[in-house]
């Protein structure tokens, strides 16, 4: 599949974006290291979206959830340690979504759709409502975790350079391991269940479990690229969970294709160069890019991920689809 | 809480909860029968109420805007059916979500460019601008009583259309089976062109009628649509009955969660959601 | 990429002198200002008006702050304090901004206020009202134009304790700016020998009042203290009206409650009592001035976001002026600013150590869709900073 679907593309992509950091532009290390944050909560929901065929509308929570859990768990004046935050955080969104799943993977369609969306608002009315993480203004992540392990520091977080290599790290690692994940008996059933949920259920999987499983790991990925956003830009606020977040990742999965890891990583570029553009050219942003979201989902099904193959069916002369 | 408080508290509830239906019974029906999502819907409550707004200035007359307000509508949703909506019947829903996401980024800008970002106040009509007096210094206005009446009415004709006449009939045929219909010969395309309208003219008329009492602002649309969508979950996606039931329980949730424990008021409807998941995850009562 | 309105204001031959007499390092360079305001949504219209503001004072001066000619980069924050960070750094990093405005929403001036302490960067919030920004994380490098939270609540507080009520009951949206707002004015208020008889609350936005207004008519308080603005505001007025409350219990609170929506509440907002660092009707000239150009500007009355727009200007202007013209002075740019007399239309003002204006407080009343000041009910008052270690 797309793990060993032209590789070498891939890998000089990665070592393109792996050059970012010569140029010395803290605004560019900084917006491509939120580029990769953002692919790695693309690629996130793509697994439950593309793979397994659940459209979760509240994703934003999870992201949300560790990015809060961070600065939460953050002394005020002092360093926390990466090896324990980072985990901690992951651990709560997984924690979450499992719950979570628990409710809303006994519906489906578009049950399953308007139920993580409530959830998720039940989420975000936590943080906005309740003194725990400083109402609706947010709070501040003062002291990026630390690195250190029994006083070695192998790479500082408050570097941003060493941080954007962390983020990168990390993003390739999401990838290789959902591209393996996929490739595994449980991945398989995961698409499966997409293809005909009954025709797994009578050859006797639990699928709600293997849902669940999804669901929560989805979760735990996406707090992942919620850990990493607090780090990266210090800050949390309740709107990192609101539903035009969750709704903007899925953005990001549908125009780079559904059930594509690579193509929820291009879908999180051009939708963060997109609002970029568009938000340059004019006040009124939001009118061409409510435009370009009408145009992808009425002309281009596929995602960007289609278009190459668009042309060269076009080319060939063959039948577009 | 004294009485006299509790039953006030109770009619809070149900006007309140009956608001919330006019706006959830397009959604559900949209959803129900169409099968779509439609994220936008929110939006059509904004329409509505900026449509009050500026029909209402230039006619002087709110009852004379709603007048004019829902042919507009109709006509509207009737046009986004055929432009937008009819292209997405046979796409899975995820699209769906993103097509009427994007539409409520259109809808806001162009209100923004339209109308101006500013607040405004729509006036109450004259023959309704009245209070009644309930205790010694509490009353109840009578616009909002007019409202529940109206609610109340459409409730009703609803249940009448869609249970006794033909279009009804149709209409839940479609729900449950496209292909079945069609081989009848009936248009199936008119009677979605229909109900897609009829759901946008639903939302549009509970802009109209709110916006009296909550005047008219950007973004008004966004936490209608949320609600809206709880509404439906509780009350089972299609089921116009399920969702007057849901509506009044989160009118009623609401309220009091309010004046009871005004700390976790914020939540207390999503937890009567997931609630009643729980027990029913197909919604009080499935469509029909 | 880079979105800059240039501010034709003078010819060629003036910008030399002008570049000549300054003589600084940077001296032929533009002075490059970072508007980062919401342009959409619900507070769009505040961050045009800021916009105006600033716009208007800089054109006054020949379209120069201290001597120099000014840009503008322009970012729309969209009330998001999700893109507030990201936002604020493209302004720092890569439009290299001499100094950061806004904004109105206090999440997101949070976020951008730690972008300027972290970059040095000097910023002048607009309008956020929240206390911290000005007190514990003040910084030498955030200003503010406007006001703070506790401002207008306790000036509030104080008055109504002096009319002698005893037993009020407050109503907010559940977040910072009205929990801020409640909290000043009961400070003022319990000082001076008035009871709160109950503290309601409800999750922002949500505009479903029915529920308070009927605890609000059981308990019969001798007043009743909110805080609402915008379309919220309107709506809590009307229902109020609509349930007969405002003829037996008095409504008060700060003037967010009737700034830019009197016409959407109509004859419900008449007669009410509002404190405000700014109203309509005052007499000083420089508040007339102001009006009348900014009517034939933007062909629309002036309100009270215009003014700190404008006050936001002159605050910067003072601060370069006392550097020589110099954004990179900052040392003298920042005494310059905390030493300077704003003589803004509101009245003049001075800064605090914590950098917040220390201004009048008016109590205005609402009468034909204006709100016209009634008297001064707290002269000089300044925000205590608490937390704040400059």
């Amino acid at each position: 599949m797309n793990a060993h679907a032209s590789l070498l593309p891939k890998l000089i992509a990665v070592a393109i974006i792996a050059c970012v950091p010569l140029s010395g532009e803290s605004f560019y290390i900084e917006i491509v290291g939120k580029v990769l944050v953002m692919a790695i909560f693309a690629m996130s929901l793509d697994l439950l979206v593309g793979f397994t065929g659940l459209v979760s509308f509240g994703h934003a929570a999870y992201f949300g959830i560790a990015a809060y859990a961070v600065a939460l768990l953050s002394p005020q004046y002092d360093a926390a340690s990466l090896w324990v935050v980072l985990p901690a955080s992951i651990a709560l969104s997984a924690l979450a979504a499992f719950v979570v799943g628990l409710f809303v993977l006994r519906t489906k369609g578009i049950y399953f759709i308007m139920v993580t969306l409530a959830f998720a608002q039940m989420a975000y009315f936590i943080f906005h409502d309740t003194p725990l993480g400083g109402g609706s203004d947010g709070m501040y992540l003062d002291n990026k975790p630390s690195a250190a392990i029994f006083g070695w520091e192998p790479f500082e977080l408050t570097n941003e350079v060493h941080l954007f290599y962390f983020i990168l790290a990390m993003m390739v690692l999401v990838y290789l391991f959902l591209a393996r994940l996929l490739q595994s008996p449980f991945g398989r059933v995961l698409v499966g269940i997409k293809s005909n949920e009954h025709r797994m259920q009578s050859l006797g999987y639990f699928t709600f479990r293997y849902k669940l499983g999804a669901f929560t790991l989805a979760g735990a990925l996406g707090g992942l690229a919620g850990f990493l956003y607090a780090v990266l830009f210090g800050f949390v606020t309740p709107e990192l969970l609101s539903w035009h977040e969750s709704g903007n990742v899925l953005l990001m999965v549908i125009l780079g294709g559904m059930g594509n890891l690579a193509g929820a990583v291009a879908g999180a570029f051009a939708f963060e160069a997109m609002r970029e553009i568009f938000a340059d050219i004019t006040k009124y942003w939001q009118l061409l890019m409510g435009g370009v979201i009408v145009a992808v989902v009425l002309f281009l099904p596929g995602g960007l991920a289609g278009v190459p193959g668009r042309i060269k069916r076009a080319l060939q002369g063959g039948e577009a689809k | 809480m004294d009485f006299a408080s509790f039953l006030i508290q109770t009619l809070n509830s149900l006007q309140y909860g009956l608001l919330l239906f006019l706006v959830a019974s397009g959604l559900t029906l949209v959803f129900g029968i169409m099968g779509i999502i439609n994220l936008a819907h929110g939006s059509f409550y904004m329409v509505g109420a900026y449509l009050a707004f500026v029909l209402s200035s230039a006619t002087g007359s709110l009852v004379m805007a709603i007048v004019l307000g829902i042919p507009l509508a109709l006509v509207f949703g009737a046009i986004l059916e055929w432009a937008l909506f009819s292209h997405l019947y046979k796409r899975d829903h995820l699209e769906q979500v993103l097509l009427t996401y994007g539409l409520i980024l259109i809808f806001e800008q162009l209100r923004s460019l339209l109308v101006g970002d500013d607040v405004h106040g729509v006036a109450i009509p004259a023959f309704l601008d009245a209070s009644i007096q309930l205790t010694e210094v509490m009353s109840y206005p009578v616009y909002r009583l007019a409202i529940s009446a109206v609610c109340v009415a459409l409730a009703v004709a609803l249940y009448y259309v869609i249970q006794r006449t033909r279009l009804g009939m149709m209409i839940r045929a479609g729900n449950d089976d496209r292909s079945m219909v069609e081989s009848l010969g009936i248009n199936i395309d008119m009677i979605y062109r229909v109900v897609f309208a009829l759901g946008v003219a639903l939302a549009a008329l509970a802009g109209m009628l709110a916006a009296p009492i909550s005047s008219v602002f950007p973004n008004m649309g966004s936490h209608v649509l949320i609600i809206s969508f709880v509404i439906v979950v509780i009350g089972g996606i299609g089921s116009v009955w399920g969702a007057l039931v849901a509506a009044l329980i989160v009118g009623f949730a609401d309220t009091f969660g309010k004046v009871l424990i005004p700390e976790l008021s914020g939540i207390v409807v999503y937890v009567v959601m997931a609630v009643v998941l729980l027990w029913r995850p197909e919604g009080i009562l499935k469509k029909g | 990429m880079g979105k800059t309105v240039k501010i034709a204001g003078s010819t060629a031959l003036s910008l030399a002198i002008a570049a000549a007499s300054i003589g600084g390092a940077h001296a032929a360079d533009k002075i490059k200002v970072g508007l980062m305001l919401p342009y959409t949504g619900t507070y769009a219209a505040l961050g045009n008006a800021i916009t105006n503001g600033f716009k208007q004072y800089v054109e006054e001066n020949g379209g120069k702050l201290g001597g120099r000619e000014v840009e503008y980069a322009v970012v729309d924050d969209e009330s998001n304090p999700a893109k507030a960070t990201e936002n604020a750094r493209k302004l720092v990093s890569r439009e290299k901004v001499d100094v950061l405005v806004g904004t109105v929403h206090s999440g997101v001036a949070l976020a951008m206020a730690k972008v300027a302490r972290d970059t040095r960067t000097l910023m002048i919030v607009p309008n956020a009202g929240a206390n911290d920004l000005t007190g514990p994380l003040c910084s030498p490098y955030v200003f503010r134009s406007s006001f703070s939270a506790w401002q207008p609540s306790y000036a509030m507080g104080e008055a109504l304790a002096r009319k002698g009520l005893k037993n009020i009951v407050t109503v907010t949206w559940k977040y910072s700016f009205g929990e801020e707002s409640v909290a000043g004015f009961k400070e003022a208020f319990e000082k001076g020998g008035g009871k709160i008889a109950k503290e309601m609350t409800l999750p922002f936005p949500n505009v479903e009042f029915q529920p308070f207004l009927t605890e609000i008519a059981s308990l019969k308080p001798d007043a009743v203290f909110v805080f609402f603005a915008g379309a919220g505001a309107a709506k809590f007025v009307s229902d109020y009206s609509a349930a007969g409350l405002k003829s037996s219990i008095p409504l008060y609170g700060p003037g967010f409650l009737t700034d830019g929506n009197l016409d959407a509440m109509g004859a419900a907002g008449e007669g009410l009592l509002t404190t405000l660092h700014y109203a309509d009707g005052l007499t000083n000239a420089r508040d007339a001035a102001f009006r009348t150009k900014y009517a034939a500007r933007y062909r629309m009355q002036p309100d009270v976001y215009a003014v700190q727009g404008y006050d936001a200007a002159q605050m910067y202007d003072a601060g370069l002026r006392a550097a020589g013209g110099d954004p990179g002075r900052k040392e003298e740019l920042i005494k310059g600013m905390e030493s300077a007399t704003i003589d803004s239309p509101r009245g003049a003002f001075t800064l605090s150590r914590a950098h917040n204006p220390v201004q009048d407080i008016y109590m205005r009343e609402v009468k034909g869709g204006e709100n016209v000041v009634v008297e001064i009910v707290s002269k000089g008052l300044e925000d205590p900073a608490r937390g704040c270690k400059l």
